[in-house]
This record gives structure tokens, sequence and C-alpha cells, in this order.
């Protein structure tokens, strides 16, 4: 059994618009093992849901998807066919969506939701796949998971809904689930819960997880890696420590001013934000894509940015070298 | 769920109380119906023992609640023409004209409902441009017209169908096709328009991280969320055509309740036209309370609270 389980190289996602083209996801890399938790964390519209997509194979007929290297499980993703890809779906790699009110059939019961998954992949008796559904319920918390079967969609709150989300996604015991900011939709108290459970589910399948979120309270407490998306491109990756600890580019250093921390932040006092807004992505962009609101931004930011090596040992993207140079 | 229904069925009887009423003052004063009934040869003396034997010379509300309750007790009079008992005349009439509004409406969904999906799924394509055309079309032809397109061609030029009569199956054909097709762009369109809002919701796109395939995420996910509003729509529709078959089944002499209808009409023959109208009016009323209570049972969030 190979180690690594998703390897992704140079992705890029092209949306054709009118007249020209929305580069989404501009030549994205990264990979993950086995028990790896990666959290990939950036504002909204700066890739990050597109690029989950892609790897599920989920993205339109309309959107172009491309890379030079996409494999699950030394499998190439871009070379397989449609029914390839569809028996992979939901079986070896699942996904968990945003919007927990929506994402169930409002037609059919939470029974025969999570038995199809099943039932898709596995040929097992009805009752077979009920006992699992009832099983996988409890595993994510619902009590009376047996009567819950017989429920629909709208019987249940926001909260019921994400655990249905996640115990489908574990029918048919996947080796990679993909989290697309799966507790933005949730009350506060109920968005704690939901991360803990898919941090212990994690754990105890041996899961390998991606979690796209912007908050980086989450990252710091079940990320192994983490990757900051930028406008469609990864600008930094590295451990959680190695991020945490050693932020290079500006970018990440503006998230990390927004997250209160305790003790040190007072009651009352503002966050910092980043002003400005993601810059369109038609047609592409020269140079540096956050040149517009960095503070260290000079006319260089207007060339070809190369990579480089952070302090921490890890990689960033940004025209100035901001491991010898003393910024604040 | 039962006050929704009780509620439905008391508006339901008013409605038709209200059609009976109407349609009752406006017969009666379209005319004398008492020549209508001694024909054209009577002197005043048989009007004036027509006009007494039958009581038109009573006030109207009295003649009303008169017919009222013996139509409540299922007693419509006697045709003047047939000179049979109304109810009896128009039973005999029924099963031909709900044979044809079943196999109608089956024709309009089975063809309304593929083609919608298909446009759906691939707007702006061959498919959804043909599938326009045929609703604009349907919908521009009078039935009248169509009905006699279709005898020209198939039963005077081809001659692979009869033209009139409803003696067999063979005779249903063409009637089915024009009836049906009436009913068709509507049904096809909102099919349409469904299935294009259903395909973009969020929980297709979870049928497919599933793994389902296309035809499964197509037909058990979406057209099972889509056809909800169709099938109340189809139910509305069969109620219009069991009573708006008057013109179908007059072009093809469909001897069914709609060709009584028009005969009667053409004879003045008042209670049997009186009659003809409440069952009409009648089956209009209870497609329609029967499409909100399809609309009820076939989604979960009206029908599980
Ligand atoms: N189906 C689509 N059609 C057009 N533009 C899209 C589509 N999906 C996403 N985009 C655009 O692509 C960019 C990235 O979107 P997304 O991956 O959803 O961002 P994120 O999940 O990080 O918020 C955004 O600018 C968004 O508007
Ligand atoms: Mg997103």
């Amino acid at each position: 059994m190979a180690d690594t389980i998703l390897t992704v190289e140079d992705l890029t996602v092209d949306i054709p618009i009118g007249a020209g083209t929305l580069h989404a996801v501009r030549g994205i890399s990264f990979d993950l093992k086995r028990g790896e938790t990666l959290c990939i964390v950036g504002e909204s519209g700066s890739g990050k849901s597109l690029t989950s997509l892609a790897v599920m194979g989920l993205l339109g007929k309309r959107i172009k998807r491309d890379a030079a290297k996409l494999e699950f499980d030394g499998k190439d993703l871009a070379a397989i066919g449609p029914n390839e890809m569809r028996a992979l779906r939901g079986d070896r790699m699942a996904m968990i969506f945003q919007e927990p009110m929506t994402s169930l059939n409002p037609a059919y019961t939470i029974g025969d939701q999570l038995c199809e998954a099943l039932h898709l992949h596995r040929k097992v008796s009805k009752a077979g796949a009920e006992k699992h559904a009832v099983e996988l319920l409890g595993k994510v918390g619902i009590t009376a998971a047996e009567s819950r079967l017989k429920q629909y969609p709208h019987q249940l709150s926001g909260g019921l809904r994400q655990r249905v989300m996640i115990a489908m996604a574990l029918m048919c015991e996947p080796e990679l689930i993909i989290a697309d900011e799966p507790t933005t939709a949730l009350d506060v108290t109920i968005q704690a819960q939901i991360l803990r459970l898919l941090a212990d589910l994690k754990r105890e399948m041996n899961l390998a997880l991606i979690l796209v979120t912007h908050d980086l309270g989450v990252v710091a407490r079940i990320a192994d890696k983490v990757a900051v998306m930028y406008a469609g491109e990864i600008v930094e990756a590295g451990t959680a420590a190695q991020i945490f600890d050693n932020p290079a580019h500006p970018y990440t250093r503006g998230l990390m001013r927004c997250i209160p921390v305790p003790g040190k932040t007072k009651p009352g006092e503002p966050l910092g934000s980043i002003p400005g807004i993601v810059p369109s992505l038609v047609g592409g962009i020269e140079g540096c894509a956050f040149r517009e609101r960095c503070e260290l931004a000079t006319a260089a930011c207007r060339k070809t940015v190369p990579e480089r090596t952070a302090k921490g040992g890890h990689r960033y993207r940004c025209v100035h070298d901001i491991a010898s140079a003393k910024v604040a | 769920m039962l006050a929704f229904t009780l509620k439905r069925l008391g508006l339901a009887v008013l409605v038709t109380l209200t059609v009976s009423v109407i349609s009752f003052s406006l017969l009666h004063l379209s005319g004398n119906p008492a020549a209508a009934l001694a024909g054209e040869n009577a002197t005043p003396a048989d009007l004036e023992a027509i006009t007494r034997q039958y009581g038109f010379d009573r006030p109207l509300p009295v003649q009303y609640a008169d017919w009222l309750w013996n139509a409540l007790h299922g007693d419509f009079g006697q045709s003047y023409y047939f000179k049979l008992p109304v109810s009896s005349l128009i039973a005999d009439r029924l099963s031909v004209t709900m044979t044809l509004g079943v196999c109608a409406i089956c024709f309009a969904l089975f063809t309304a409902v593929p083609l919608g999906v298909a446009a759906a799924v691939r707007p702006n394509s061959i498919i959804d441009r043909t599938a326009l055309f045929l609703s604009v079309a349907g919908q521009a032809m009078p039935s009248f017209w169509f009905g006699l397109v279709l005898i020209v061609l198939f039963s005077i030029k081809m001659r692979l169908l009869p033209p009139s009569g409803s003696a067999s199956w063979q005779h249903f054909i063409m009637p089915t096709i024009v009836l049906g097709y009436y009913a068709m762009p509507a049904i096809m369109r909102l099919t349409r328009a469904g299935m294009m809002e259903v395909l973009n919701a969020d929980y297709i796109r979870t049928a497919h991280a599933k793994g389902a395939g296309a035809g499964r995420v197509l037909f058990k996910h979406a057209l099972r969320n889509a056809i909800v509003p169709v099938v109340s729509l189809a139910a509305v529709q069969m109620g219009f055509m069991l009573g708006g078959s008057i013109v179908v089944e007059a072009i093809f002499a469909l001897h069914g309740a709609g060709y009584l209808a028009w005969e009667s009409i053409s004879r003045h023959d008042l209670p049997t036209v009186q009659a003809l109208i409440l069952i009409f009016s009648c089956f209009y009323i209870v497609f329609t309370f029967l499409s909100d209570l399809a609309n009820a049972w076939l989604d979960p969030r009206i029908r599980v609270g």
C-alpha cells in the first residue's frame, strides 16, 4: 500500500465566461499521505472549492481541468474514464459540502440516502445497509439513529444534517475525505462539535482529510499540513508548525493577524484585517496577485514571482526574500 | 393534512353550487324551454299546456330548488330529446369520455416529460429547439384544425385509421393525439423548467459525489423533485380535458359526454345540458382538488410536518 494517497501537480481550472476565461486555479501542487490532514485556507473566491471539486472530478462539463499529475493511490485520475472515476467517488474518496441545508435530497429519507451510498458500491442486503447506516449515525453522534432513518432532511437541524452528510461520506469507508468548509453554515457551538468529530473520525479511521476552511483557529487545532491559497495559487505551504511559527508570505501573515489569540488579544480590541479584495482572474494575472493589497509591494512585484524557502524550511511564493529580510 | 382536506372539500362544494346556479339561470333565461320541448309545429295551446306541466311558469328560484333537490337524489330529469332519464344517458357516455381523457393525459405525459427532461439536460440543443417548436405549434394550432388535418392524412389519404365513431380502439388514436397534444406544451415546459432548476441543486452534486451514475442522478434524484408540480398540473388538465373534450369528440364523432353535450345544445335539450355542465364542472373541481392532494402527498415537506 503506497503511503501517498493523493498527488496533485500543477493543477489548473479554467472557466470559460462570456468572451474570456476565468483562471480560477492556477498551477497548484500538493500531496497527501494516508492519515494526514491538509488544511486549505484562504478567503472566499481563492479557488478552494474548485480545487476540491477538481480532485473529485465533480467540475461541470463546462469547466476545464488540467494537471501535470493527478494521482489517487497511484491511479492517474486524468487518464481514467468517467465510469472508473464514478466507481472511486463515494467509495474510496468522499466529499462533504458547505451547505448541509440543501445538500440532502428533500424527497428521500435519511435512511434511503445513506443506504444508497453503500448500495452504489457494494453488494449488500437492504437490512445490512440499514444496520451499517445506524452504526455510522451513532458514530457521528446522532442519537435514536434507528428512528432517524425514516426521517426526511427537512425534519433535521443544520448540525444534524451535516452529521448525516459525514455519515454518508463514511458509508464505504473511504481513504480520502474532502470537506469543503463543512461548518461555515452552522452555529459557532455546532461548528466546534463537527470539527472535533471530523478530527476524531480521521484519527480513528486513518483517513486522509482535506479540510477547506478560512478559519485559522481550526487549522491550528487539526492540520498536519497547511496550504494557503490566494487568487487561485498556493502562496505558501508547509507543516502546520512551519506555517504558524514562521509565516512568510505577507498574505499568510495578514491572515494570522485576523485570529484572536487567547491571553494576547484583549476583549474588544479590533482584530487585524486585510484591506482590499481578490483581483479578477479573468484573462490571467502578470506578477504577484496579492500586490494590490500587500504592504511590501514594490515595482518588482509586477514581475514573475519566484518560489522561495522560508525560515521554517517550507516553500512560499513572493518577490521578497522574507526569510533573510527583516520584516515586522 | 385533514384540516387542509376538509377546507378544500368545503370550497369545492361551494364552487359546484355556484356553477349550477349560474348555468341554471343562464340556460333558463336564454330561451323558452317550453318552445324547445314542444317542437316547431306547436300551437300556443300546446305551449301553454307544456309550460304548466313542467312548471316553467313558477319563479326561477323555485324551479332551481326543485331541480337541485332532485339532482341531489341522482335525478336530473328526462332528456327532452331522447325521452330517457338524463342520469342513465350520461352514465352511458361517460366511459368513452373517461377512456379518451385517460389516454390523452397518458399520451401527453409520456411524450412531454421525456422531452422536457431531454431539453433541460441539453438546453439550446436540437432536442430543446424541437421541443420548443412542438410546444409553440401545440399552442398555436386549434384542436379542430389539427383534428381535421389528421383525418385528411390518416383516414382519407392513407386509409390507416377510421375517421369517426367509437367502436374500436383504433377510433381513439387520433382523438387521443389531438386532445393529448393540447395538454403537452404546458407539461413539457414545466418539466423543463423544473429540471433545469433541480439539476443545479446542491443535492444533485451530492448524488454525483456518492458515485451515482448519470441516469440515476437524472431520474431518481432530479426528476423525483421536478415532477411534483407536473403531477399537479396533469391532474388539473385531466379535469379540464374530461369536460373540454367537446370539440374533439364532435370532430371525431366519438359518442362520449362531450359529444352528447354538443348534440344536446343544438337540440335545446335543457335537462341534459344542465346536468352535463354540472358534471363537467365537478370533474374540474375534483381533479383540481386531487392535484392539491397529490402535491401535498408527493412532497414530504408538506406531508410529514
Ligand atoms: N461555476 C462557476 N462559474 C463561474 N465562475 C465560478 C464558478 N465556480 C467558481 N467560480 C469562480 O471561481 C473563483 C473561485 O471559486 P471557489 O473555488 O468557489 O472559491 P472558494 O471556494 O475559495 O471561495 C471565484 O471567483 C468564483 O466566482
Ligand atoms: Mg468555497
